[in-house]
C-alpha cells in the first residue's frame, strides 16, 4: 500500500514540477508568463490527439510538447517583439488555450486510449516500496527528474545560465553589456511552453488517459504559485511539487479513513501546508531577494 | 440551430404581432438551454444536450433549440437574460446553482418561460423539475453488496448538497439490504469535474481495499482507473461502459427527454403551467444503463429491485431507518416527507464519514 501511495503522490505531483520548472525559466529571464494553464492544456489535448492518431503515446507527447511551444511562441511574439503587457496577454493566453483546446479535442473526447508504458527493470522494479516509484515509471516522470537537474545546472553552473539571469535581473544592463536579450528571452519562453506542453501531455497520456474539456482544473495556477513560494530555485519547485502533491493525497486518505475532520478543511489543505512551509523554507529574506529576478513582468524594448 | 441572427429578427417580428395572451397555442417554439459544463461532457450535461437533440427530432420544424455551454453558476445571470432577450419561448437552465439567477432573469421576462433543473424555487413562469436519482443508487447499493467481496464499497462525493447526500444514503441502504454490516468509505472532492483528482480519489480508496467504485462526479476518470486495477464500478449520469467495458457494472442515466418533449408540447398547445416536480425511474427521467460484468442471480436481483421501486412497492426513503448516530430517523413503514429529503443533511447508519457540515 505504501508503495501505491508514493506512486499516486509522484503522479499528482509531476505535471506541477514541469510547468512549475518551464516557469521558473521564463521567470528567470524577467518574464511572467500567466499563460502556464492555457499551454498546459494543449498540451493536453495535442498529447492525447497525437497518440490518437498515430497510436503511439511517445508521439503524442511529441505533439504535446509542439503546441506547448507554439503557443509560447505567440505569447514571446506578443510580449517581446511587440512588448504588450506580459500579465494580459498572460491571462489571454490561458483563456485563449482553454478555448482552443476544447475545439480542437472536441472529437477526441470519449475516446479510450494506450497507456503510456512504464520502466521495467527486472529485480530492480520489483524491490519493496520503492522499486516501482524509482525503476517502474513512465518516461514523463524520468524527464521532470531530469530536468530539475539540468534547469540546476544550467542556471547556476553555465556562463548563459549568468546571462539568463543577468537579464532577468536588469535587462538594460545586460543588453549594454551585447547580450541578446530578446533571443535569451525567446528561447526561455519557448522553454516554458514545451515544459508546460509535457505536464499537460502527462495529464492526458499518463495520470487520467483520456480528454475532456478543461482537464488541466487549475494546474498551470498551483504551478505558478509554486515558483514564487519556491523563491525561483528548482531544488525547492520539486520539493513544493511533491509536498503540495503528498498533502492532497494523504488529505484524500484522511477522509477515507473517516477521521472525523471536515472535508473543506481537508481540500484546502495542501494550499495552506505548502505555502506554510515555502514560506518557511524562504525564511532568509536577503537569498530570497537575490533569487528574485528584479525585472519580473516588465517589457524590454532594445533602443539599438 | 438557427443563426442567433434570424432567430432575431424573427423574435422582433414576432413581439410586434403577438398579443401577450397567456394560453394562446403557438405554431413554433424556440426552447433553449442553459449547460454548466461542456455538452460534450460525457456526463452531466450531455445527457441534456442528448435530450435536446431528441427534442428537436420528435417535433422536427415546429421546434428548434440553441444552447449556450460552460457557464459558470456564478455568473449564470447574463447567460440566462441573453438567452431571454433572444427571443426564447422557453429556457431550460439545467445545474442546481443556476436557480437564483433563473428566477431573477424570470421576474424580469413574464413572458418567457423556464424550467430549472434540481432546484426547488419556481415562479408564475419558471418550475422546477428533477429526479429522484437516489432510487438508482439503492440498486446500486444491492448490487454492490452482492459482488463485493471485502464488504466495503467507495464513494466519490462532490460538493456536500442535500443531492448528494440523499445519493450515498440511498446506496447503504440498498447495500445493507443485502448485507446488514456493509460499510462505506466516502472521499469529498469537492469539485464536479476535475479528473485528476477524482482519479487520485479513485486510487487513494482503491488502496484502502474497497472493491466496489462509485461516484457523483462528471468525469470518467473514477470509473477508467478501477477499470485498470481490475475493480468493478458504477457510471455516473451516462453510461461509462467504454471506460471500463469489463468493469463497469451499470449507471444510473439521466434520460431527460422524455420530460422536455412533454413541457415543449404543453407550450404549443398552450397549457403550460409553472410546476414543482420529482421524478423517478417509472417517468423515464432517470434510467439504469444494462446490468453488465455482474452474475446472474446478481443481475435478477438487481432488475427484480429496479421493478419494485418502478411499481412503488419498494420505497427507498421508507422506514425502518435509523440515523448515522444511532438515533432513529424513520419509524418502520414510516415514509421520509419530501422537504425533508430535499434538505437532507445527515447520513444513516453504515457510513464511515463524517458530513461535512
Amino acid at each position: 500500500m505504501l508503495e501505491s501511495i508514493l506512486l499516486t503522490i509522484a503522479t499528482a505531483a509531476t505535471p506541477l514540477l514541469l510547468a512549475a520548472l518551464g516557469e521558473l525559466v521564463v521567470e528567470r529571464s524577467g518574464v511572467l508568463n500567466l499563460g502556464v494553464e492555457g499551454m498546459m492544456i494543449m498540451g493536453a489535448v495535442g498529447g492525447f490527439a497525437g497518440m490518437i492518431l498515430t497510436g503511439n503515446p511517445f508521439i503524442g507527447v511529441l505533439v504535446g510538447v509542439a503546441l506547448g511551444v507554439a503557443l509560447s511562441l505567440l505569447f514571446g511574439f506578443l510580449v517581446l517583439t511587440l512588448a504588450t503587457n506580459q500579465y494580459a496577454t498572460g491571462l489571454a493566453l490561458t483563456i485563449f488555450g482553454l478555448g482552443l483546446s476544447g475545439l480542437l479535442g472536441e472529437s477526441f473526447i470519449g475516446r479510450s486510449s494506450v497507456r503510456m508504458p512504464v520502466l521495467n527493470i527486472p529485480g530492480l522494479s520489483d524491490l519493496p516500496v520503492i522499486g516501482r516509484l524509482l525503476f517502474g515509471q513512465d518516461i514523463i516522470f524520468y524527464l521532470s527528474i531530469l530536468i530539475v537537474i539540468g534547469v540546476t545546472w544550467f542556471l547556476f553552473s553555465t556562463r548563459q545560465g549568468l546571462k539568463l539571469r543577468a537579464i532577468g535581473d536588469n535587462p538594460q544592463s545586460a543588453h549594454a553589456l551585447g547580450i541578446k536579450v530578446l533571443r535569451y528571452r525567446y528561447l526561455a519562453v519557448m522553454f516554458g511552453g514545451a515544459c508546460a506542453g509535457l505536464a499537460g501531455a502527462h495529464l492526458s497520456l499518463v495520470y487520467t488517459p483520456q480528454w475532456t474539456e478543461n482537464m488541466t482544473a487549475g494546474r498551470g495556477w498551483i504551478a505558478l504559485a509554486l515558483v514564487v513560494f519556491a523563491s525561483w530555485r528548482p531544488f525547492r519547485v520539486l520539493a513544493g511539487a511533491y509536498f503540495f502533491g503528498a498533502v492532497s493525497i494523504g488529505q484524500l486518505h484522511a477522509q477515507a479513513l473517516g477521521l472525523g475532520i471536515p472535508s473543506q478543511l481537508l481540500s484546502a489543505l495542501p494550499y495552506l501546508a505548502t505555502i506554510l512551509v515555502l514560506v518557511i523554507i524562504s525564511q532568509n529574506r536577503r537569498l530570497t531577494l537575490i533569487n528574485t529576478p528584479a525585472s519580473l513582468g516588465k517589457s524590454f524594448v532594445p533602443d539599438r | 440551430m438557427k443563426p442567433l441572427l434570424t432567430t432575431l429578427a424573427a423574435a422582433t417580428a414576432l413581439s410586434m404581432t403577438m398579443v401577450p395572451a397567456a394560453f394562446a397555442q403557438q405554431e413554433h417554439v424556440d426552447a433553449c438551454f442553459v449547460y454548466v459544463g461542456p455538452a460534450n461532457d460525457g456526463g452531466w450535461s450531455q445527457a441534456h444536450d442528448v435530450a435536446r437533440q431528441k427534442v428537436e427530432e420528435h417535433f422536427g420544424d415546429a421546434v428548434s433549440t440553441r444552447f449556450v455551454e460552460s457557464i459558470p453558476e456564478a455568473s449564470s445571470e447574463g447567460a440566462i437574460e441573453r438567452m431571454a432577450r433572444s427571443g426564447c419561448d422557453v429556457v431550460f437552465t439545467t445545474s442546481f446553482g443556476f436557480m437564483d439567477p433563473t428566477l431573477a432573469v424570470a421576474e424580469r421576462f413574464p413572458d418567457v418561460k423556464f424550467e430549472h433543473a434540481t432546484g426547488y424555487k419556481t415562479a408564475p413562469n419558471m418550475s422546477a423539475y428533477n429526479a429522484r436519482f437516489h432510487e438508482g443508487r439503492y440498486i446500486q447499493g444491492v448490487i454492490a453488496a452482492s459482488v463485493s467481496e471485502t464488504g466495503t464499497a467507495g464513494y466519490i462525493a462532490s460538493v456536500p448538497i442535500p443531492e448528494v447526500v440523499l445519493g450515498i444514503n440511498a446506496f447503504i441502504l440498498g447495500a445493507q439490504s443485502v448485507n446488514p454490516d456493509f460499510s462505506l468509505k466516502v472521499v469529498w472532492v469537492n469539485d464536479w469535474h476535475n479528473p485528476g483528482l477524482e482519479a487520485d480519489a479513485a486510487k487513494v480508496l482503491l488502496d484502502q481495499g474497497v472493491d466496489i467504485l462509485t461516484q457523483h462526479t462528471d468525469s470518467t476518470a473514477p470509473v477508467q482507473e478501477a477499470a485498470a486495477r481490475g475493480v468493478k464500478a458504477f457510471g455516473q449520469a451516462f453510461d461509462m461502459i467504454e471506460a471500463g467495458p469489463e468493469t463497469q457494472l451499470t449507471a444510473i442515466m439521466d434520460t431527460w427527454d422524455a420530460y422536455y418533449i412533454d413541457r415543449v408540447q404543453t407550450i404549443l398547445d398552450g397549457t403550460w403551467e409553472e410546476q414543482n416536480v420529482w421524478l423517478g425511474l417509472e417517468d423515464g427521467i432517470l434510467s439504469m444503463a444494462p446490468y453488465t460484468n455482474m452474475p446472474d442471480d446478481v443481475k435478477a436481483l438487481a432488475e427484480e429491485t429496479e421493478a419494485a421501486i418502478r411499481s412503488g412497492d419498494l420505497v427507498v426513503y421508507e422506514g425502518p431507518i435509523t440515523r448515522q448516530d444511532g438515533s432513529v430517523w424513520l419509524e418502520d413503514g414510516q415514509i421520509a416527507e419530501i422537504g425533508e429529503l430535499l434538505g437532507l443533511n445527515f447520513y444513516v447508519e453504515g457510513v464511515d464519514d463524517q458530513l461535512p457540515q
